[in-house]
């Protein structure tokens, strides 16, 4: 695919790493350990930033499966901290408005946001209803939720933090 | 003497990870431990934050160093550096990641101070409880307030992924690839800590509502490889690691992802390094022992250790 020449560049500023020094050594990878799962290991996503493949990876499920570990950046020769090449990844996804290829991680990390901008803090019950109307996955994990619920691990109501403006000030600071 | 320490709970310490808070609590008070809670703290953005938004990342974790510098304690010392004891590994860890951008990056800073109208007087330092109990107190010291050594207890140490890496923000405190903090305070509890290969390997983290597929088969690595190693328990510092591996050897996920199959091995209960601290020093446990989801208190008993 014909190559996104500027690509690279954005990728290394947004992220503060240096792409270029990735010399496909792998250890990323071995160490990844959800590489498993993705179409492109994190090795190949550091080579296709290289080749400017701005709509493969942008459009990709690879990069909604990092977990963040941070494996992959303790273990670089290079000291390139590949995870957060995959956060600038999913940031440019969404400034650009491609669809995530892996919808319900997106809306979990997104209800998981709205709730710290209504509360100040994360509030686990509306959390995971906002998330399940948005994802309609209604019905999974409602067996552990229910066994969380009754051993009070989990709070009915949430609680507002006095500061809640600041942090609301912290989300409009982005636009 | 009373060690005082400036605190950030997170989220999780009263509701998913409740253990931990209630263990900590008990073993601060045996420790002669204070933890002064930072006033209206808010939460650090934990996995979504830095998945999502590049602002939000550091920003909300620079609001709780900001709020941190409000807390006075009454030590001479911490007028020069302030330790801020925080037990989560993920709020640790981007409490240190927000640190680190406030005294390195000038521009970060002076947006900060501007948005949350406060002066960075770089003299908070986020550390994670268990570097503070591991080097802050001495073995005999901890070994002193030990009134039930937890003797046959075999435990694989599950350290996780941000408990202890990346290095730019732990500094060391232990090594990333093999620490032994945990495993130092778990003998001098009096258990066994058997070695393994899989202590820093990762659970899954934040993917175990919408990819639990992908915990479950971590979860069960991790499950099987402690068999192996001929443990009972794991024991963690974490409560994501917590909910995972507490979770997800039971509850499997789906649908709508296929189920995937019950699993061929016994579950093994999972303990905060606190809970055992706050057993071996005969606190009153029974109600925290209760909320796990693998009943850990059959291993227990069997031991006679409760």
């Amino acid at each position: 695919m014909k190559p996104d020449l500027t690509f690279s560049e954005q990728v290394s500023d947004l992220s503060h790493q240096n792409v270029r020094r990735c010399y496909y050594c792998l250890r990323c990878t071995a160490g990844c350990p959800a590489a498993y799962a993705m179409e492109y290991t994190p090795a190949q996503i550091l080579r296709l930033v290289q080749l400017g493949q701005k709509d493969t990876l942008l459009s990709s499920s690879a990069i909604w499966l990092c977990i963040g570990c941070e494996t992959c950046g303790t273990r670089c020769p290079n000291e390139i901290h590949a995870g957060a090449v995959i956060d600038a990844l999913r940031q440019l996804a969404i400034a650009e408005g491609v669809a995530p290829a892996e919808a319900k991680v997106f809306k979990l990390h997104k209800a998981f946001l709205d709730s710290i901008r209504t509360w100040g803090r994360l509030h686990e019950l509306t959390m995971l209803m906002e998330y399940k109307l948005a994802s309609l996955d209604l019905f999974s994990d409602l067996d552990m939720g229910l066994d969380m619920f009754i051993k009070g691990k989990i709070h009915p109501l949430p609680k507002r933090i006095k500061g809640v403006d600041e942090v609301k000030k912290l989300f409009e600071m982005r636009d | 003497m009373t060690t005082r320490y400036a605190f950030y709970p997170g989220c999780t310490l009263h509701s998913t990870g409740v253990e931990f808070g209630a263990s900590t609590d008990l073993v601060c008070h045996v420790l002669d431990v204070d933890l002064v809670e930072i006033p209206d703290w808010n939460c650090c953005g934990a996995s979504s934050a830095h998945s999502i938004d590049e602002t939000l990342f550091l920003a909300l974790p620079a609001r709780n160093i900001a709020q941190a510098q409000q807390v006075g304690l009454d030590d001479p010392a911490s007028s020069s550096e302030l330790s801020l004891a925080i037990p989560c590994a993920a709020c640790y860890s981007r409490l240190a990641a927000a640190d680190l951008a406030l005294r390195q990056d000038e521009a970060f800073r002076a947006r900060m101070e501007s948005a949350l109208d406060f002066e960075y007087q770089a003299r908070v330092r986020p550390r994670n409880l268990l570097d503070i109990m591991a080097n802050d107190f001495s073995q005999e010291v901890l070994r002193a307030k030990v009134l039930k050594p937890l003797e046959g207890l075999k435990v694989v140490t599950y350290y996780g992924c941000l408990l202890i890496r990346p290095p730019q923000y732990t500094q060391h405190w232990d090594d990333p690839e093999h620490p032994q903090t945990m495993d130092h305070i778990v003998e001098l509890m009096g258990a066994e800590a058997v070695p393994w290969s899989y202590g820093v390997d990762c659970c899954g983290g934040s993917l175990t509502l919408n990819r639990s597929d992908v915990v479950v088969h971590l979860v069960d690595g991790l499950a099987q490889a402690a068999h192996e190693a001929g443990a009972d328990a794991f024991v963690t510092a974490c409560p994501m690691c917590m909910a995972n591996v507490d979770g997800r050897q039971l509850y499997r996920g789906g649908p709508p992802l296929p189920r995937p199959p019950k699993p061929d091995y016994e579950p093994l209960p999972i303990f905060y390094f606190t809970e055992l601290m706050a057993l071996a020093y005969g606190q009153p446990m029974k109600k925290v022992l209760a909320r796990h989801l693998v009943d850990p208190r059959p291993l227990l008993k069997r031991l006679g250790l409760v």
